[in-house]
C-alpha cells in the first residue's frame, strides 16, 4: 500500500510541533524517519494513526484521502503501529493482547481464545517468531514483547507498518534479529516507516530517508551517507560525534565493590555477586540492556535498596547499610536515570533544586532558617557555569527542557565536593548539543581525579566515555574489558555471552 | 519464505532468595497470646453447647456440647502449633501456607465461642442466617467495587450507591406498592450516584477518591433530609414499602446447618448468587470483561487498538452503581422493612475492604464480604446469648477483622494498574 502524508501541520498552543510536513512511502520500501528527540516524528505518527487531528494537511492511501477519527479507524485502513512503549497489556496473555479490539467471540460474547491462540501460531510460524500464545506478556523479555506487538499489527492485515524507536529496548543482537525481519515483511510487500535517531540503523536498512528538525522536513537524504553528513543535518549544524578526552591517568582504588548482591522484594536476586572497582580519575561504564541490574547496583551504592549483601568501600570505609543522607555526606554524587522522576522536583524553583541535598546545615541553612540571598547567589553562579538556558532560576523545573532539567542535576551534585561520581543515564531523551555538554562535564570531573561510574543502555555512549567497560546481564558482570573492546565484542557480551579474553 | 530469528534458548529464571517475612509469625503469636491469656488464663469453667438445627429443619441434628474449659485449652494448643510450624517456615524462608492462616482463624473464632457462650448455647443455624443477611448489601457493594477498580476507577462512593438504593426502593415501593418496582428503583438511584463520579472522576478528572468521599457525604445528607423532613411525617404512604417474603427451596433448604442460610432467603439473595457468577464469568471470559480489563490496566493500549476509554469506563461505573444500588435495596425491602437514616452504617467501606482483601476477583471478595458479615453477625448473637464481653467492645469486632485482613494477610496484592488514575488523551 502506498502512503502519503501532505502538508500535516499540527499545533499544541503556541508550539508547532509538525510544519508541512509531506513524506510518501511506496509499497515495500522501508522508508526512516530520521530526526532528534523533540523533532515531531512522533507527533507525525501519532497523527498517521489517529491519535492525534492533524490542523492541516492530509492522509492519503493508494491516492485515496482517508478521515481518522481514532486509532481503529486508522488500523481498519491497514496501519499498524509498533510503539516504543509496548502498547501491550502485561497482565494479559500473548493471545488476549493479540485478540484485544477485535475479539472473535462464541455465543453470549465468550471469547474465542482458540482461534486467537491459531492466528498468533499462524503469524509466528510465518516469520519464524517463536512466540508462546499462553505466555504472559509481563514473563517475556522485551524482544519477544517487541514481536508480539507486530504481531499484533499483522493479525490486523496491516500493510503499512510504522515502527516507533523499535532498537532503543533492543541488544544489539536483538535488533539485527529485528532488522531481518523488517526486510522479510518488506519482501512481502508491506509499507515500513522507520522511526529513529540512531544512524547506524538508518543505513543498515532504509530505502530512503527522510531528516526532520524541529518539526519541519530539512531534507531527504541518500542512506548510504556518511554518519558526519546525517548528523549534521539531523542537528543543523555540524557534530562532534567522539568525546574529547585525553587517556585516562588512574590513581588509587577509590571505590571497591565485592560480591554484592541485591533482592528484590520478591526475593528476585536482581544483581548477583557482582564485584568490580574504580580508580580515581578513571570512567568505569556500565553496560547493558536496559533492566539488568543496573538500577539496582547504582541504587545499591546509594543506599536506596533495602536487600543489599556484600561489601561496598568508598576510600575504606563501608557505605552498607548507610542512609542516603549518610552516603552523600560521604561524598558521593548521584544523577538518577530517571530526572523528572528521581532527580528534581518539578514544581521547585531552579535554585530551590539546586539545594534540596544540603538542607542540613551552612552555607544554605543557618538557624534552621534557608539563607535564600546566598542560595539566589549560588544558583546565579551555577546557572552560569553550567549554561542553564531560563529566564531567571526562581523558574519552575519543571517548565526546563529535557538538556537543561539535566544541567541542572549536573550543577548540583557536582558543586559539592564529590569523592565519587555515578551518573545513570546522563543523557537519555536529551538533544546532540546537551549530550556534548554532558559528556563533556563528566570527563572533566574524571579528569579532576574523581572516580566516575556512567550506566548507559546506548553503547555509543558507552564508547565514547569509557576507560573500563564492564557489561552487566541478568543481574551478573559477565567481564569487564577495556574501553577499545569492539562493539560487536560488546554487543555479545550484553547478550549474556563471555568475553573470550577478559582483560583485567 | 524462510523463518529469520534463530530460536534462542528460553531464558533461565533469576535466581530467587526468598526475602524472610516474619509478619505471619508475629501476627499468629499474638492471637495465640491473646487465647492464651483470655481462653485459658482467665478460662471460664462451664459447658459450651452448639446447636446445630433449628425446630424447622426436616434432619434435626443432635447438640453439640464441649467442656468449655478443656475445649479452651485443646484449641489454643493446636494454634500454639500452627504458630510454631510458622515460624519454622520463616527460618527457612519459606511462607505459611495461606490455608493454615484460614485454619488458624477458624480455631481461634470456635475458642471464642467456646469461651463465650459457657453455660449457654450458640445457635449455629441462626449464626449462618444472620451472617448470609449482613453479607448481602457487603457483597453487591464489593461486586460494584470490583467492576469499578477493574475499569480503572475507584469506586468509593459505594456506600452513597447503597445508601441512594435503599433509599430509592423505599419510596418506591411504597407508592407503587410493588417491591420488584422498588429494586429498579433502587438500581437507578445507586445508577445516578455513579454518573456523578463518573462524570467528575472521567470526564472533569477530579481525584476519584475525594469524589466519592464528597457523594457518600452528600447522599447521607439528601437521604437524611428526606428522611426526617418527608418521609417520617408520611411514613404510611412513603416509606411503609412491602417487603419480600422468604421463598424456601424444597430440598435443598434442609442440608443440616447451611440449607436455611443459604436456600431459606428472598428473591435478592438468590438474585445475589447469579450476579456473583455472571460478574465472573462476564469478567474473566468475554469480551466485554477483557476490554473492561484492558482500560483498567493501560488505558493507553486499549485506546491504541481502538477501545473508547472514557465509555468503556462511564458505562461500567454506571453499571457498577446499579449492582450496589440493587444491595441497598436488601436493606429496606429484605430486611427491615422501612428506610431509616444512615442505614447503611459504614457497610460500604467494608465492601471496598473486601474487594481489596478479594485481590479484585468476584469469588474472592464474596468471600471477603462474607467474613466481614460474618464478624459482624458474631458481635449481634453474642450480645443475645450474654457473652463475658461488653457490647460495645464487641461493636469493633467486625472493624477489627477488617483492619487485620486487609492489613495483614493481603501483602502485596496487585490492583489493576490503572486504577484509580485518570486517563488524559494526550
Amino acid at each position: 500500500m502506498k502512503l502519503e502524508l501532505r502538508g500535516i501541520t499540527k499545533r499544541f498552543g503556541a508550539l508547532t510541533a509538525n510544519d508541512a510536513i509531506s513524506l510518501t512511502v511506496e509499497p515495500g520500501e522501508i522508508h526512516a524517519l530520521l530526526g532528534e528527540n523533540g523533532a515531531g516524528k512522533s507527533t507525525l505518527m501519532n497523527v498517521l494513526y489517529g491519535l492525534y487531528q492533524a490542523d492541516e494537511g492530509s492522509i492519503l492511501l493508494d491516492g485515496v484521502e482517508q478521515h481518522f477519527a481514532g486509532p481503529g479507524d486508522a488500523m481498519r485502513a491497514g496501519i499498524g503501529m509498533v510503539h516504543q512503549h509496548f502498547m501491550l497489556i502485561p497482565v494479559f496473555t500473548v493471545a488476549e493482547n493479540v485478540m484485544l479490539g477485535h475479539e472473535q467471540t462464541k455465543a453470549i460474547g465468550r471469547l474465542d481464545l482458540a482461534a486467537a491462540r491459531a492466528r498468533v501460531r499462524e503469524i509466528s510460524d510465518r516469520f519464524g517468531f517463536d512466540v508462546d500464545p499462553d505466555a504472559r506478556v509481563e514473563d517475556l523479555p522485551v524482544g519477544v514483547q517487541q514481536r508480539v506487538e507486530i504481531i499484533k499489527a499483522l493479525s490486523r492485515d496491516a500493510k503499512v507498518l510504522v515502527f516507533d524507536e523499535p532498537t532503543a529496548v533492543l541488544t544489539p543482537q536483538e535488533t539485527d534479529e529485528l532488522i531481518a525481519i523488517m526486510r522479510q515483511l518488506k519482501a512481502a510487500g508491506t509499507s515500513i516507516v522507520f522511526i529513529t535517531h540512531k544512524l547506524r540503523e538508518v543505513r543498515a536498512v532504509a530505502d530512503r530517508v527522510t531528516v526532520i528538525r524541529l518539526g519541519k522536513v530539512v531534507g531527504e537524504a541518500d542512506p548510504q551517507s556518511t554518519n558526519a553528513e546525517l548528523a549534521s543535518l539531523m542537528v543543523g549544524r555540524s557534530v562532534e560525534l567522539t568525546v574529547q578526552k585525553e587517556p585516562a591517568k588512574p590513581g588509587d582504588e577509590a571505590l571497591v565493590v565485592r560480591n554484592v548482591s541485591v533482592l528484590d522484594p520478591n526475593g528476585q536476586k536482581v544483581v548477583n555477586n557482582v564485584s568490580f572497582e574504580v580508580r580515581r580519575g578513571e570512567i568505569l561504564a556500565i553496560a547493558g540492556v536496559q533492566g539488568n541490574g543496573q538500577t539496582e547496583i547504582t541504587e545499591a551504592l546509594l543506599g536506596l535498596q533495602p536487600h543489599v549483601s556484600g561489601e561496598i568501600l568508598l576510600d575504606g570505609k563501608s557505605l552498607i547499610g548507610l542512609p542516603v543522607r549518610k552516603v552523600l555526606d560521604a561524598g558521593v554524587g548521584f544523577v538518577p536515570e530517571d530526572r523528572t522522576e528521581d532527580g528534581l522536583v518539578a514544581e521547585f524553583t531552579i535554585a530551590e533544586n539546586l539545594m534540596l541535598n544540603r538542607s542540613t546545615g551552612e552555607p544554605f541553612v543557618k538557624g534552621g532558617t534557608l539563607q535564600l540571598g546566598y542560595l539566589n547567589e549560588f544558583a546565579e553562579q551555577k546557572r552560569k557555569e553550567f549554561d542553564i538556558r531560563t529566564q531567571s532560576v526562581q523558574s519552575h523545573v519543571g517548565r526546563l527542557s529535557g538538556g537543561n532539567q539535566q544541567k541542572v542535576v549536573l550543577a548540583r551534585e557536582l558543586s559539592r565536593d564529590l569523592r565519587l561520581f555515578v551518573a545513570a543515564q546522563p543523557t537519555r531523551g536529551l538533544d546532540v548539543g546537551s549530550i556534548e555538554f554532558v559528556h563533556t562535564r563528566i570527563v572533566q570531573s574524571r579528569d579532576a581525579g574523581i572516580p566516575v561510574i556512567v550506566v548507559s543502555t546506548e553503547l555509543d555512549e558507552v564508547v565514547a566515555l569509557a576507560d573500563r567497560i564492564a557489561v552487566m546481564y541478568r543481574g551478573s558482570i559477565v567481564g569487564i574489558v577495556p574501553g577499545d573492546t569492539p562493539r560487536d565484542v560488546l554487543g555479545l557480551m550484553m547478550a549474556g555471552e563471555k568475553p573470550t579474553e577478559v582483560a583485567a | 519464505m524462510t523463518a529469520v530469528a534463530a530460536t534462542r534458548a528460553p531464558e533461565p529464571a533469576l535466581e530467587r532468595e526468598a526475602v524472610r517475612s516474619w509478619k505471619v509469625p508475629i501476627a499468629l503469636a499474638i492471637f495465640t497470646l491473646v487465647a492464651l491469656v483470655l481462653f485459658v488464663a482467665l478460662g471460664r469453667d462451664g459447658t459450651s453447647t452448639f446447636r446445630l438445627s433449628t425446630e424447622a429443619d426436616a434432619f434435626r441434628l443432635p447438640d453439640l456440647a464441649l467442656p468449655t474449659r478443656a475445649g479452651c485449652i485443646v484449641l489454643t494448643v493446636l494454634m500454639a502449633a500452627i504458630t510454631a510450624y510458622s515460624v519454622v517456615r520463616s527460618r527457612a524462608a519459606r511462607k505459611t501456607p495461606l490455608w493454615l492462616i484460614a485454619l488458624f482463624g477458624v480455631l481461634f473464632v470456635v475458642a471464642f465461642l467456646t469461651w463465650a457462650s459457657a453455660g449457654a448455647a450458640v445457635p449455629v443455624p441462626g449464626l449462618l442466617v444472620g451472617t448470609l443477611g449482613l453479607s448481602v448489601p457487603l457483597i453487591f457493594g464489593a461486586l460494584g467495587g470490583v467492576i469499578g477498580e477493574r475499569v480503572g476507577v475507584v469506586n468509593v462512593a459505594i456506600e452513597g450507591q447503597l445508601l441512594a438504593g435503599a433509599f430509592a426502593s423505599a419510596v418506591v415501593a411504597s407508592v407503587t406498592r410493588q417491591p420488584l418496582i422498588g429494586l429498579i428503583g433502587a438500581m437507578v438511584a445507586g445508577m445516578l450516584v455513579s454518573f456523578v463520579l463518573a462524570a467528575f472522576a472521567i470526564k472533569y478528572l477530579v481525584d476519584q477518591v475525594i469524589v466519592g468521599v464528597v457523594l457518600n457525604v452528600l447522599v447521607t445528607g439528601i437521604t437524611s433530609f428526606f428522611f426526617s423532613k418527608v418521609l417520617t411525617p408520611n411514613a404510611s404512604v412513603l416509606n411503609s414499602p412491602p417487603k419480600f417474603s422468604r421463598i424456601e427451596i424444597p430440598v435443598l433448604s434442609d442440608i443440616p446447618i447451611i440449607g436455611p442460610a443459604l436456600f431459606r432467603q428472598t428473591i435478592i439473595v438468590y438474585v445475589m448468587y447469579v450476579a456473583v457468577a455472571l460478574v465472573w464469568f462476564f469478567l474473566f471470559k468475554t469480551r466485554w470483561g477483557l476490554r473492561l480489563r484492558s482500560v483498567g490496566e493501560h488505558p493507553q493500549a486499549a485506546d491504541t487498538v481502538g477501545i473508547n476509554v472514557a465509555r468503556t469506563r462511564f458505562w461500567n461505573v454506571s453499571l457498577a452503581g446499579a449492582i450496589a444500588g440493587f444491595g441497598g435495596a436488601y436493606l429496606t425491602l429484605g430486611a427491615v422493612g422501612s428506610f431509616n437514616k444512615e442505614m447503611t452504617a459504614g457497610a460500604g467501606f467494608i465492601a471496598l475492604a473486601a474487594v481489596i482483601f478479594g485481590r479484585w476477583d468476584p469469588l474472592r471478595a464474596t468471600l471477603a464480604a462474607l467474613l466481614f458479615g460474618f464478624a459482624q453477625n458474631l458481635q449481634n448473637v453474642l450480645s443475645i446469648i450474654g457473652s463475658p464481653v461488653p457490647s460495645e467492645f464487641m461493636l469493633m469486632l467486625p472493624y477489627v477483622v477488617t483492619i487485620v485482613a486487609v492489613a495483614g494477610l493481603v501483602g502485596q496484592s496487585r490492583a489493576p494498574a490503572a486504577s484509580g488514575k485518570p486517563y488524559i488523551k494526550s
